[in-house]
């Protein structure tokens, strides 16, 4: 494009500063920009990890002054879920789109190894749909709803004595991911000696460990020297509560225990109005450019090497112009990130390609392991039913065999009864032929009788 | 503890005086002679208080030299049991108290094997007794069953975790549990009141039988009566700990010093610390009694019944077994009902021809 090659040209010769004989307007600019994004409205996502019942939800609640959700949950989840709600919020002029991510039985089982995935699983979906939308042919970032994760707030259990191992690997697998800024929670719990050690031990711990948690930007004068003293006092000790007391002569949010109040706009008492300057009032812009900038780039990085692309120029900006900062930055490598994308075409229709094929081929091999494995089944199937039909055949032949025995004894049976009658008369003849001859007076009489009679 | 003997059956001349009214002062006497035994163990996740509680308890050191583990450490960190024993003297009577801690538990990322060697080591001390017991020689046997368990409940909850339920369900039977909330200056009263009861539900709801205090015989004052029944209702007892000596309204008191005030731990609207404290010291005598008679005898009884075998895996074989044997027995029965269904079919479908000679045998 021509004038790009213009841009290039005049900054690598060196271009001179004018100075101005009146005034242009272009001193503007920021407040156009300023008002469009305020016509579009702002949106930020807050992911908040921590123990069932540490007081997420109410530091939430306390934070933007809202009361968000009144669930309370219970400590026999049997795997960590997340649970995300978003809101709309105004302030004077200002929409902000809020999405509140909490997570839901985390630290609860006993067998926390599975805990810190769902997580990491979560933020790594936000990344994926936002680079699914980035990569469409037609595609509409403009009004997209960004559920990228901004920042984190770890919510650190308020032993005294260090870090959890939970709180540990959690972190540690989340630290390149999103901005993590831990918590100490329930910090009405530490007095003022302990929880100095204990901010130190806790620092000490991530920095020994290797956990890179959210340090605030010191480049900006008028920003820097605040965030540095607030980063000495990371982690931020916070209590939170909606109910308000009287204290003095006006109301105020705190929490009443027999031996006194713990205010909790009181900077005395905890750290709650610092994370609430540094979270919302002056960083959130930065968290916000941090997450597209650094984690979503890395993400979209190892994603893309993963699909096998490999880019030709140094570096693989997207063409897509952000905010403010990274304009001039595109702006030099606007050729190279052309080439880039059309390097990106090709690659991808490649990939696509081959994909299809290996996917018919899959199928194939399926298909054949299917008609396979009914044949085979088939074959079992006819085998045991030739066994049955076997044992069927012998069983029936047993069976007749015995029968016709059987009909062999009964005849045999039958036989020896005939002959046995045979005999019976046979001998009752005889009997009575032995009778007839003996001259038996009875019989004569009997015989006389009746020749009488 | 020893009532006072009536006034008039010490003196030999009241008419009517046996002597043996003296026998209270004598079972007295010889006890604070023999010493008192007392084993606490106390289980509960790191940084729940535990250690700071049982020092202020019994108003001393017990850990002198500690090194907390930093988190890296603990992933792969298993319960280990260290019981350290002190004896400790006020006026005159000895007790000798050991207190068995559990470092580790709830540490690691996978708690399954969290409770294992807690409960073999309970185990263990109610085998050796039974040994010792058991033996010919008599004379010297050592107590060191665990008379009570104090299980420390997390503040920072809603209730009971999965963990806590599963441990006391696995102990309840072998050892008094005593569930103590401790750091309870996270919680304001309502807050309190809200957890102890959610407490109490969930351990009603899955069976879980802790120690309760008996109730004050008919013969007791009313103070006393009074004070057991606050104490019942007290459980599970919101507890904080503390050594440190603190300026307040005047006078020294053991506390912890806020920006915004004071928790007295001696204070009993702050907290029950006292009323633990009471219980465990007026009804020590009745947990190692319970101890004695209920979980003790249920573990030698069923160690005698089972006489050395390991009773787990005799179970699980028997089970085993028999599940087996059924699901077997079920399939052949299956395939002779086939078997019959077939040929009583081909039976009366096909022999038409003999059935004239099938005749009226059977």
């Amino acid at each position: 494009m021509a004038s790009s090659e213009v841009a290039r040209q005049l900054q690598n010769d060196n271009c001179r500063p004018l100075s101005l004989s009146g005034h242009v307007g272009f001193d503007s600019l920021p407040d156009q920009l300023v008002n469009k994004s305020i016509n579009q409205g702002f949106c930020f996502n807050i992911l908040c990890i921590g123990e069932t019942g540490i007081g997420k939800s109410t530091l939430i609640d306390t934070l933007f002054n809202t009361s968000f959700d009144d669930r309370v949950s219970t400590h026999f989840q049997p795997n960590v879920r997340l649970r995300a709600q978003t809101y709309e919020l105004q302030e004077s002029n200002v929409r902000l789109k809020l999405t509140i991510v909490n997570t839901v039985g985390f630290g609860d089982q006993i067998n926390k190894e599975d805990s810190y995935q769902p997580i990491v699983d979560y933020i790594d979906a936000q990344f994926e749909a936002y680079l699914q939308e980035e990569l469409k042919i037609k595609r509409s970032l403009y009004n997209y709803h960004d559920t990228r994760i901004h920042v984190c707030l770890y919510f650190i259990s308020p032993t005294g004595h260090s870090l959890k191992t939970l709180d540990l690997l959690t972190m540690k697998n989340l630290d390149s991911k999103v901005n993590i800024i831990p918590v100490i929670a329930k910090a009405d719990t530490i007095s003022k000696t302990e929880l100095q050690k204990f901010k130190i031990k806790l620092m000490s711990e991530l920095v020994s460990n290797g956990v890179q948690i959210y340090q605030f930007p010191t480049d900006d004068e008028t920003i820097s020297k605040i965030n540095a003293t607030m980063n000495g006092h990371l982690p931020f000790a916070v209590v939170g509560s909606m109910e308000e007391m009287k204290v003095g002569n006006k109301m105020v949010k705190a929490r009443q225990y027999p031996w006194g109040i713990v205010q909790v706009e009181n900077e005395n008492h905890c750290d709650f109005v610092k994370l609430r300057e540094m979270l919302i009032c002056t960083n959130m812009e930065d968290l916000r450019e941090q997450t597209h900038a650094r984690h979503y780039e890395l993400y979209r990085r190892c994603k893309l090497e993963e699909m096998g692309f490999r880019d030709t120029g140094p570096e693989n900006k997207p063409v897509r112009v952000p905010l403010l900062k990274g304009y001039t930055d595109s702006k030099k490598s606007i050729s190279h990130s052309h080439a880039s994308v059309e390097s990106l075409q090709e690659t991808y229709e490649a990939k696509r390609h081959e994909f299809f094929g290996e996917l018919q081929r899959k199928e194939e091999e399926m298909r054949q392991m299917f008609v396979q494995r009914v044949k085979e089944k088939e074959a079992i199937l006819k085998e045991a039913e030739r066994e049955l039909q076997a044992k069927f055949e012998h069983l029936k032949r047993l069976h007749q065999e015995e029968r016709m025995k059987l009909e062999e004894k009964r005849k045999l049976l039958e036989d020896d009864m005939i002959a046995f009658n045979k005999r019976k008369a046979a001998t009752e003849l005889l009997q009575a032929q032995a009778f007839a001859s003996t001259p038996s007076v009875s019989l004569k009489k009997d015989k006389d009788r009746k020749n009488f009679m | 503890m020893a009532k006072q003997p009536p006034a008039q059956f010490t003196n030999p001349e009241t008419p009517g005086y046996v002597g043996f009214a003296n026998l209270p002062n004598q079972v007295h006497r010889k006890s604070v002679k023999k010493g008192f035994e007392f084993t606490l163990m106390v289980v509960g996740e790191s940084g729940l208080g535990k250690s700071t509680l049982i020092n202020s308890l019994f108003l001393t050191d017990l850990y002198p030299e500690r090194i907390i583990p930093g988190a890296a450490e603990k992933i792969e960190r298993t319960v280990q049991i260290e019981a350290s024993t002190v004896e400790i003297e006020e006026r005159g009577v000895k007790l000798r108290l050991t207190v068995v801690d559990t470092p580790g538990y709830g540490d690691a990322i996978n708690c399954r094997d969290c409770f294992k060697t807690i409960i073999s080591y309970i185990d263990e001390q109610f085998e050796r007794y039974l040994h010792d017991e058991s033996g010919l020689n008599r004379r010297h046997i050592v107590d060191n069953r665990v008379h009570c368990c104090f299980y420390f409940i997390s503040p920072f909850g809603h209730g009971l975790k999965p963990l806590d339920i599963e441990f006391m369900k696995a102990i309840h039977n072998k050892v008094n549990i005593v569930p103590v909330i401790a750091k309870a200056d996270t919680l304001t009263l309502k807050e309190r009141e809200r957890l102890k009861k959610r407490i109490l539900d969930e351990i009603e709801q899955h069976g879980i039988k802790i120690y309760h205090l008996p109730d004050a015989e008919s013969d007791e004052d009313e103070d006393f009566k009074e004070q057991t029944r606050l104490l019942k209702v007290s459980i599970p007892f919101c507890v904080v700990g503390s050594n440190q000596l603190i300026e307040a309204k005047g006078k020294k008191v053991r506390g912890r010093l806020y920006p915004w005030g004071v928790v007295e731990v001696e204070n009993p609207e702050h907290n029950d610390f006292l009323k633990l404290r009471t219980m465990l010291i007026t009804h020590m005598q009745d947990l190692q009694e319970v101890t004695q008679d209920l979980h003790y005898e249920n573990f030698r009884s069923e160690r005698l019944k089972r006489g050395g075998r390991k009773i787990e895996d005799e179970e699980v074989n028997k089970d085993q077994i028999l599940q087996e044997k059924e699901a077997e027995l079920r399939r052949m029965q299956e395939m002779i009902a086939r078997m019959q269904a077939q040929m009583q079919m081909q039976m009366q479908g096909g022999e038409g021809d003999s059935s004239a000679v099938h005749g009226h045998h059977v």
